[in-house]
């Protein structure tokens, strides 16, 4: 049984333009995508900046509508219910956004922000209401006594540890963490990373992880879907991604990660422009006569590739 | 590797805040050499930049007090008037920044913007500049130079408008190029072809170049010698194969320790307790890193701690790398790969 499931998600943007500002095309932000959620595991959306990664998330969590496709929660179509349906569902669906710095009221107490989404759906007596936040704030590794500051009092690991809290209030089932450790330091990434895997055990949290950096999603997730223009070119888990990478996109993208090894710095470029040569070559296996990404098929039980 | 071109003696700058000057960076000595990738690394806040800046002359004057000579070609630049100091930024030395975006001007055409600094420097006419503009698109990988040439930074990709950043700083030869994290607001793909780009440039031009980074990865890809920086001062320099294998200074280890590699499939991350101090509350004397790594006895650090050249070219700071060692458990998270 799976917690989520996207079947053939669509979601395009209309572009207007000619005489009378009607919709001439669409942007296909994503375009026909397929994945599923099992309890308890980690699964990583992968791709360069633009090619919708983001946006599935956003459709997931309710802040894009989706064109067609399905989004099941928990057995549950999203995308048929209406807004007032939608939020006994999206409850258990909760978001870690990307910066710490943008993303807490730069005015609100770390009480209120905290506090807000279950003001949302319960009626607390302030009381109840600032033990629930000093349990969760505490759990994210914070002092309780700080919920009467304010944002700009803390440090991008502080800040993004109470961006997780927020999200933690409400007991979700699927937390969606967009980029959650791109604006931070390396040494302060480590810090919300391990304190992320520390909370999925504790709360039996099932995370959808939406990264570029292919070192950090290696580390973190079981199992990925590698994107490209809105489509998926390969899912698989971290060994056949890693180890057996099948599409030409996705050894380009293995190929473009700087590793700590200096000794075949040569080899590595020239291994590069193989596979740009490769790409070249074989283009067409890969991309039909549009540049459109095939449809994924199998080739063992965990990999999937999308191929001719 | 080549003679030197740029010797960075003593350096200090300091910030002045509330009627006092703050050092951010303290009594740094560097040499860069010819044909050689020089990568500083640390994290935020640490006064990587404010040296980048401090080379380049581009600290408001009122507010910074920068003590300590930057000698290229014999002559201490940070003397020099702003005239003269015109004569050599931009032209002998150049700088690649950080955010393409903000760095190009949204309303010059990328061609003038290129021959901007020509102008200045040479004395090449409209149609020679335009020319060298040319072959510099061409040089940096980009395609239809000419279309290119006449468009504005708006209609160009993040990586496009990287290299476009990177054809102004290579528009007069420079000797010395200062690369402010000339990676970071890219794509991994469009990543390693900026720097595969910036190696092939290098050995036309014999540049020495400061790459200025938080990322290792970059720096196993790029440079020849590391210098790693932490409130203000070197901890450790050598070249690059010591730094990644044989690193000595707790704060290398631990930065390499902090990083999800190959092997660390799924193991703890070890995390740097605290953070950086701001200039203002940095205590000055004693090892400025012992705060963040309080499982090492006081005993163990020295009062002044000065670079000691512990092997060839590999100088530490501080007697505390001699009996450092990850802590087991919830701190250290994990093991020391290196015991």
């Amino acid at each position: 049984m799976s917690l989520l499931k996207v079947n053939d998600l669509k979601v395009h943007y209309p572009i207007l333009g000619g005489f009378f500002h009607t919709v001439i095309d669409h942007v296909r932000a994503v375009d026909g995508v397929s994945f599923e959620l099992r309890p308890g595991e980690t699964y990583g959306l992968v791709g360069e900046s633009g090619c919708g990664k983001t946006t599935i998330g956003r459709a997931i969590i309710g802040l894009n509508k989706a064109t067609s496709g399905e989004i099941n929660f928990n057995g549950t179509d999203l995308t048929q219910l209406s807004r007032g349906q939608r939020r006994q569902y999206t409850k258990d669906i909760q978001m870690i956004f990307q910066d710490p710095y943008s993303s807490l009221n730069a005015r609100k107490r770390v009480l209120d922000i905290v506090a807000e989404p279950i003001r949302n759906f319960e009626r607390l007596s302030s009381e109840e209401e600032r033990k629930r936040v000093q349990f969760v704030i505490e759990r994210v590794g914070l002092n309780p006594e700080i919920i009467y500051k304010y944002p700009h009092e803390f440090s991008g690991g502080q800040r993004q540890r109470i961006g997780i809290a927020r999200a933690l209030m409400l007991n979700p089932k699927l937390i969606i963490a967009d980029e959650p450790v791109s604006a931070l330091d390396v040494s302060v990434q480590a810090q919300v990373l391990n304190f992320m895997q520390d909370i999925q055990k504790e709360f039996n949290l099932t995370y959808l992880f939406i990264s570029h950096d292919l070192g950090i999603i290696r580390h973190m997730c079981d199992r990925m879907g590698i994107m490209y223009r809105g489509r998926f070119v390969e899912e698989g888990t971290s060994e056949d991604i890693y180890n057996e990478p099948q599409h030409i996109y996705t050894k380009r993208l293995i190929a473009a990660i700087p590793e700590l090894e200096t000794a075949n710095r040569k080899e590595k470029t020239h291994i590069r422009n193989q596979i740009a040569e490769e790409y070249r070559q074989t283009k067409h296996q890969f991309f039909d006569k549009d540049g459109r990404v095939f449809s994924l098929k199998k080739i063992s039980d965990t990999h999937s590739v999308a191929m001719q | 590797m080549g003679n030197p071109v740029l010797k960075i003696r003593n350096l200090s700058v300091s910030f002045k805040i509330k009627d006092y000057h703050y050092p951010a960076v303290d009594d740094v000595t560097l040499t860069i050499n010819e044909d050689e990738v020089l990568a500083i690394v640390g994290e935020s806040g640490c006064g990587k930049s404010a040296l980048a800046l401090s080379i380049m002359g581009l600290h408001p004057k009122g507010r910074t007090k920068i003590d300590g000579e930057i000698n290229y070609q014999d002559q201490n630049i940070l003397r020099l008037n702003d005239a003269s100091l015109n004569k050599v930024r931009g032209n002998e030395i150049a700088m690649i920044f950080q955010d393409p975006l903000t760095a190009l001007n949204p309303l010059v055409r990328i061609g003038k913007q290129i021959e901007e600094s020509m102008k200045y420097h040479t004395n090449f006419s409209a149609s020679q500049r335009k020319k060298r503009a040319l072959e510099l698109l061409g040089k940096v990988g980009i395609p239809y130079v000419k279309r290119v040439y006449a468009q504005y930074p708006h209609e160009l990709s993040g990586g496009m408008r990287q290299r476009v950043v990177i054809a102004i700083a290579l528009a007069c030869n420079p000797k010395v190029l200062i690369a402010d994290e000339p990676t970071t607001a890219l794509d991994v793909t469009i990543q390693a072809q900026i720097l595969d780009l910036m190696k092939t440039l290098q050995e036309d031009t014999m540049a020495g170049i400061i790459l200025i980074t938080h990322d290792l990865g970059v720096v196993a890809e790029m440079a020849d010698r590391v210098a790693v920086m932490y409130a203000g001062q070197i901890v450790e320099i050598a070249d690059v194969d010591t730094i990644l294998k044989k690193p000595l200074h707790p704060y290398t280890r631990s930065l390499l320790n902090s990083i999800p590699s190959k092997m660390s499939n799924k193991s703890r991350l070890h995390v740097i307790e605290g953070v950086v101090p701001t200039i203002q509350n940095l205590k000055r004397n004693g090892c400025r890193f012992a705060p963040r790594i309080k499982w090492i006895g006081g005993s163990e650090h020295q009062e002044n701690p000065l670079l000691e050249e512990v092997e060839p070219d590999h100088w530490v700071r501080c007697s505390c790398y001699r009996n450092f060692y990850f802590p087991k458990g919830k701190t250290g998270e994990k093991h020391d790969v290196l015991t």
